[in-house]
């Protein structure tokens, strides 16, 4: 509850007052008593020129955000134009078909033939399996933490999600490579062949352990801490009164959370969802470490496979030609382009929630 | 409706209501539990592979046993440096644009905006930036451009701490009182002075911590490394060549065949992890003892 205190300190506008003419008039008004501070100021001269320079300074850093985005888009234009040149659009969702075989040649910097489909292809299946396992869980998460914790477990639970948040991709991967992956490739996956073989996305083709559930569990053990940190800040910015209302319908708690709390922060933990989506399609170097990289197309989940990010990881500084280079760009491009797009409408639907709110309870 | 009919209605509600409840706590535990696992797992590896040689010595030549990651917390070290000159004024800068002159305006919202869209795009595309900025471009009369250095690396993690800094700086510059400011200015103090002596120093405390969140964040950052600070078996601390970090060395030893390697791997995540855990905690102790809030 205190952390939204500040917040709604926040939201009430400042009386405005003129900095830069302030002095001035205190000059007039304060003219017979000259304290030794005033006198000292006033040796000091007039600060309006300091002061605009100042915030012109600042204005400058907070500008350059805007101006890194900007170098960053054009670098990734520029330096993939040769690919672009090549093969437009196409590149996403066509591939080079070898004459001899018919197999298609997803991917050969030898022969000099690229296509971005598997790697579209890898992160999207990695990120959706990802959201599939941590999505209930976060919200499950969220519920306990705001509505049924005792206080006490409150504080340290918060503290650990946000250290889940803390821990570097690195060491996920690490963890997941040694831990994770021979877990999956004893017991997990042999039991999912078994029970759920007769789908055809579990066949029994690959006996590393690696591939896309091992990169999909990873990937939704690191963004769950953000979609539950964030789907608590939209649920804890639901009035109080909403819930009051409610259960003085006679609603049980749960009726409670459903009808009071989760349907006016549904937007906000859509937008949660979608953060947490922008993660996992950015995701490096966990998944990296356990997707197999090999930059095909399966339809078995347990099959290796390559994501955007780890084939850029992968082979950007080895790249052997310009062409190579250039398609590892493109791909890097459009990462960037498609995480911009899905953080901005992410960052758009929890404003939306959180933004309104103190106002409300006033 | 009859009585009965209303009693079983009621009893559903209160099973329904407790099945969710226990799904609940079923979640929390199933997300603490690979928290708890991966900590264990790491103190247990960590601890006893640490020694040392794990700070004093270099890199062991393949297939060799020993050896340490002295160069590699050395290069982390430079790393952050660099990537702290160029992110740290520049985030706090912008902090003090947006909780001072900016409030409420369209422009600051933008600003706000985008170091939040900045802050979710992918690390690796910052690596590819800094490639295409430092590394890619071949200057005669620049020397420090066209190959593999650490001041690649640390521009890229520089701007990486950029929208970090300026959003947890601006945070903590909205909690200072409005009273402080007033009294400044009151006294005649012009605008910058009062900003900087005043408001920046009352939160400073607030400040440091967030930007050694920002260390924290980008200590860990392997992916924008791979092509720009590259990694290095041997001593550096030039900025005009590679230079190892300890990430990076942790992500070589990780996917090498060697079990010694696995052995520092594990010893250099659990360095990692200390040093990120004192930082969130201290960003904790600070943000939660209301060092600012209540007592200033």
């Amino acid at each position: 509850m205190d952390t939204t205190v500040p917040e709604m300190r926040i939201s009430q506008p400042l009386p405005e007052s003129d900095p830069g003419s302030f002095p001035e008039q205190v000059e007039e008004a304060l003219q017979p008593a000259h304290s030794e501070i005033r006198r000292y100021l006033l040796a000091r001269g007039n600060s309006a020129v300091a002061d605009r320079l100042f915030k012109l300074l600042m204005l400058l850093c907070a500008l350059s955000i805007f101006m890194i985005v900007a170098l960053i888009a054009y670098q990734l234009v520029d330096k993939s134009e040769l690919n672009w040149a090549q093969s437009g659009i196409k590149f996403f969702y066509t591939a080079f078909s070898d004459p001899y075989t018919n197999q298609p040649q997803y991917w050969d910097p030898v022969n000099g033939h690229f296509s971005a489909l598997p790697f579209v292809y890898g992160t999207l299946v990695s990120s959706f399996l990802a959201l599939l396992l941590a999505v209930p869980l976060a919200i499950g998460v969220a519920i306990f933490l705001t509505e049924m914790c005792p206080g006490f477990l409150r504080g340290p639970l918060a503290f650990l999600t946000e250290l889940l948040a803390a821990i570097p991709s690195i060491i996920y991967g690490l963890w997941a490579i040694f831990v994770l992956v021979p877990l999956l490739r004893q017991y997990v996956n042999p039991a999912l062949i078994k029970t759920m073989g007769w789908t055809g996305l579990f066949v029994d083709d690959n006996p590393t352990g690696l591939g896309y559930v091992a990169a999909g569990i990873i990937l939704a053990i690191m963004i769950l801490p953000i979609i539950s940190s964030l789907t608590r800040e939209v649920m804890m910015a639901v009035p109080h009164s909403q819930r009051e209302a409610v259960l003085a319908l006679g609603a049980t708690r749960w009726e409670m959370i459903r009808t009071g709390v989760l349907r006016n922060a549904r937007i906000g933990i859509v937008g949660a969802i979608i953060l947490g989506l922008g993660r996992a399609l950015g995701e490096t170097m966990a998944v990296t470490m356990v997707i197999g990289n090999t930059p095909e197309i399966h339809k078995s989940l347990l099959s290796n496979g390559a994501s955007m990010a780890s084939v850029i990881a992968n082979e950007f500084a080895e790249a052997t030609s310009d062409l190579h280079r250039s398609a590892l760009v493109e791909i890097g491009l459009a990462l960037f382009v498609v995480t911009i797009i899905v953080n901005a409408i992410a960052q758009l639907l929890v404003w939306a929630v959180t933004r309104g709110t103190p106002r409300q309870v006033h | 409706m009859s009585t009965s009919t209303l009693q079983f209605r009621s009893k559903l509600r209160a099973a329904n209501d407790h099945a969710v409840t226990c799904l609940a706590i079923l979640a929390t535990i199933l997300v603490i539990a690979p928290l708890a696992a991966i900590f264990a797992y790491l103190i247990y590896k960590g601890a006893s592979s640490l020694n040392w040689d794990f700070f004093t010595k270099v890199p062991a030549p393949e297939g060799e046993l020993g050896g340490g990651m002295a160069n590699a917390i050395v290069g982390s070290g430079v790393l952050l440096g660099v990537a702290s000159v160029i992110g740290v004024p520049i985030g706090i800068g912008s902090g003090i644009y947006l909780a001072e002159f900016g409030r409420g305006t369209k422009l600051a919202n933008a600003v706000r905006f985008t170091a939040d869209v900045l802050n979710g795009v992918p690390s690796i595309v910052m690596g590819v930036t800094a490639y295409a900025l430092i590394v890619f471009p071949h200057i005669a009369f620049l020397p420090f451009l066209g190959h593999f250095s650490a001041l690649s690396g640390g521009v890229a993690l520089g701007i990486m701490m950029i929208p970090t800094v300026c959003r947890s700086s601006e945070e903590m510059l909205l909690m200072v009182p409005h009273a402080i400011r007033e009294a400044a200015l009151g006294l005649g103090v012009p605008n910058w002075r009062s900003t900087l002596s005043i408001t920046v120093k009352t939160a400073s405390p607030g400040i440091i911590t967030g930007c050694m969140l920002a260390f924290a964040r980008v200590a860990g950052e392997t992916a924008p490394l791979l092509f720009t600070a590259l990694g290095n078996q041997f001593w550096s601390t030039s900025l005009n060549e590679p230079i190892a970090a300890l990430p990076l060395q942790i992500f070589n030893y990780a996917i090498s065949p060697y079990e010694d390697q696995h052995r520092l791997a594990w010893a250099g995540a659990l360095v990692l992890i200390v040093l990120i855990v004192l930082a969130v905690s201290l960003v904790r102790y600070v943000t939660s003892r209301g060092v600012l809030k209540g007592n200033s």
